[in-house]
């Protein structure tokens, strides 16, 4: 498998706080990576490394064989690295479809296609989408009237509707209900697999990255802590005691 | 999208078509009442979709003005009537290429700041243009006299009647287009949208250029119909034309298609009425308008109109066979 994201010895630091400290993790283009770690353990600014929102203090990122370390957050998200919030960021007063059809690949945004309609492969891709995450009946409806777990699929739509190559979720399954979790955790599955999107998720909820995950990191205090396979890093006694531990 | 019913055309067409002729005492007024329109629907591109309000939209006017009286003035190509159409697209072309030009430092800063930074642009305009001469400085500059016998204010509401059209259906047809989401994406999360990669600077001075060209053009119709252009008073008047296109587009529904022409109508109607019956009272009474349509319609009539009847602008469930 080719690498296709590669942090290599990351630091971070906020005002002398250490946010991340010289952490270093690797994805492979098809799978599907978790991150975890107690609260505060820097999982957040890492992903806000990766996609370019602050710069690093140390350390190199690399993206698809491309050096991205200095790059800012929208010549990233061009190159096809995307990323969710952890808070729901859709474009509220607009509906559902719209917000799908202005979240196609960047490429395809010349100057000239903004003064023509929307095509119409883009209308029905959206659709599709849309169904495909279970927003269908919602199509209409303005994203900022639907309901924090149905902005979180919103905006996993749009994510896919710019076919990215890496998708970095923030915390997916929070806050949303949990009777749908297996739901998302499906549709999670099957956009990596059908689409071909690599998938690195932040996700506090253990069951859910153990059944969803491949490999996972373990960050604690800023530091990788323990990487592996989800069972072997769930089992390893260190992050047992960060989890648990007085920290 | 709400489907505009037929009528509303026919009407307006009528009062656009046969109002000058019937009623040529009142023909500037009527003129004003369609730049008053484009006024409105040119800030709505950057205030209403975009979310970026502007309070120097009063420089592209500005501009427009000076741009057409020169071209007659140093060239007039092809006598009066060849040199106006022509002068006037060029006039929509400069005030376009002003704002790609300020756009570059302007589009960067945000909300209050963006607002602040076009307001100082827009006086700043108008203090450079009253101290340079080859504009006539500050004692203005006499414009070219349209060449008609009788009331050429009648001409003059016909020229701003086409305008008002023509901006109005080149602005109905860009908002269906991809750029009216983008609009809509960058006034709904900037930060979203960058996230997304879109080109966000690129759309943000596309916008700009776009609401500048019809601004552009109505400085050039005004400044010639006054015959005079006054640097501060005509030209750059921020706190008169620079803030009603504000006000309207605020009046009648930002963000809207109607909106904007609604109330530029409502502004205008009403500011020429207190202009003839409170006579001396009229601007106190136009300060008392603005504070109410601030106060009592923060979102505008049509904004209003669409969170109590939403269905009738399109949000709506769609039913799904279980």
């Amino acid at each position: 498998m080719s690498t296709l994201l590669e942090v290599t010895g990351v630091s971070k630091a906020f005002e002398g706080v250490k946010a991340n400290t010289d952490v270093s993790i690797r994805v492979n283009a098809g799978e599907i990576v978790g991150l975890i770690g107690p609260n505060g353990s820097g999982k957040t600014t890492l992903f806000n490394s990766i996609v370019g929102y602050h710069p690093v203090d140390g350390g190199t990122i690399q993206f698809a064989g491309k050096e991205i370390t200095t790059l800012r957050v929208p010549e990233i998200a061009r190159l096809g690295l995307l990323r969710t919030f952890q808070q729901t960021r859709v474009y509220k007063q607009m509906n559902c479809v719209e917000n799908l059809q202005i979240s196609t690949p960047a490429a395809q945004l010349s100057t000239a296609s903004l003064f023509v309609r929307v095509p119409k492969p883009v209308t029905e891709k959206a659709e599709a989408l849309l169904d495909f995450v279970g927003l269908s009946s919602k199509r209409y409806l303005l994203a900022g009237d639907l309901s924090f777990g149905q902005q979180k699929l919103l905006e996993f739509a749009m994510a896919l509707m710019s076919e990215p190559k890496l998708l970095l979720l923030d915390e997916p399954t929070a806050g949303i209900n949990p009777t749908l979790i297996n739901g998302l955790i499906d549709r999670l599955r099957r956009a990596n697999a059908e689409f071909g999107v690599t998938l690195l998720v932040i996700e506090h909820n253990m069951r859910v990255i153990m059944n969803l995950a491949t490999r996972l990191y373990c960050l604690a205090q800023g530091k990788i802590l323990a990487e592996g396979a989800p069972e072997a890093v769930r089992q390893d006694p260190r992050v047992i005691e960060a989890y648990l531990g007085g920290h | 999208m709400s489907s505009t019913p037929r009528w509303l055309y026919v009407v307006l067409l009528a009062v656009g078509v046969f109002a000058p002729v019937l009623l040529p005492q009142i023909a500037s007024q009527l003129a004003f009442l369609w730049i008053m329109v484009v006024f409105a629907l040119a800030w709505d591109i950057m205030g209403g979709r975009m979310g970026y309000n502007s309070f120097g939209n009063i420089l592209f006017f500005g501009i427009g003005c000076y741009a057409l009286a020169v071209f007659q003035r140093d060239l007039n190509w092809g006598g009066y009537w060849v040199a106006l159409p022509i002068g006037l697209v060029f006039a929509g072309i400069l005030a376009s290429l002003a704002a790609v030009f300020f756009g570059v430092g302007m589009l960067g800063l945000r909300e209050k700041y963006f607002a602040v930074g076009t307001l100082g642009l827009g006086v700043a305009a108008g203090e450079i243009a009253a101290s340079w001469d080859y504009i006539g400085a500050g004692g203005g500059l006499s414009t070219t006299l349209m060449p008609v016998a009788g009331n050429a204010n009648v001409y003059w509401a016909y020229i701003a009647f086409a305008t008002a059209v023509v901006t109005f259906f080149a602005l109905k047809r860009l908002y269906v287009g991809r750029i009216g989401l983008a609009l809509g994406a960058i006034r709904d999360d900037e930060d979203k949208a960058e996230a997304m990669g879109l080109p966000t600077t690129r759309v943000k001075t596309l916008a700009w250029a776009v609401s500048a060209f019809p601004l552009g053009v109505a400085g050039g119709i005004v400044g010639n119909m006054q015959g005079f252009i006054d640097p501060r008073d005509i030209a750059f008047a921020g706190p008169t034309y620079g803030t009603w296109m504000i006000l309207m587009a605020i009046l009648g529904g930002r963000g809207t298609l109607w909106g904007p022409v609604l109330g530029a109508f409502v502004f205008q109607i009403t500011k020429e009425l207190f202009w003839v019956y409170l006579a001396e009272w009229q601007r106190i009474a136009l300060g008392v308008l603005i504070v109410a349509i601030v106060v009592f319609f923060p979102r505008g009539i049509l904004g209003w109109a669409r969170e109590r009847w939403p269905q009738r602008f399109g949000v709506r469930v769609v039913e799904t066979p279980a």
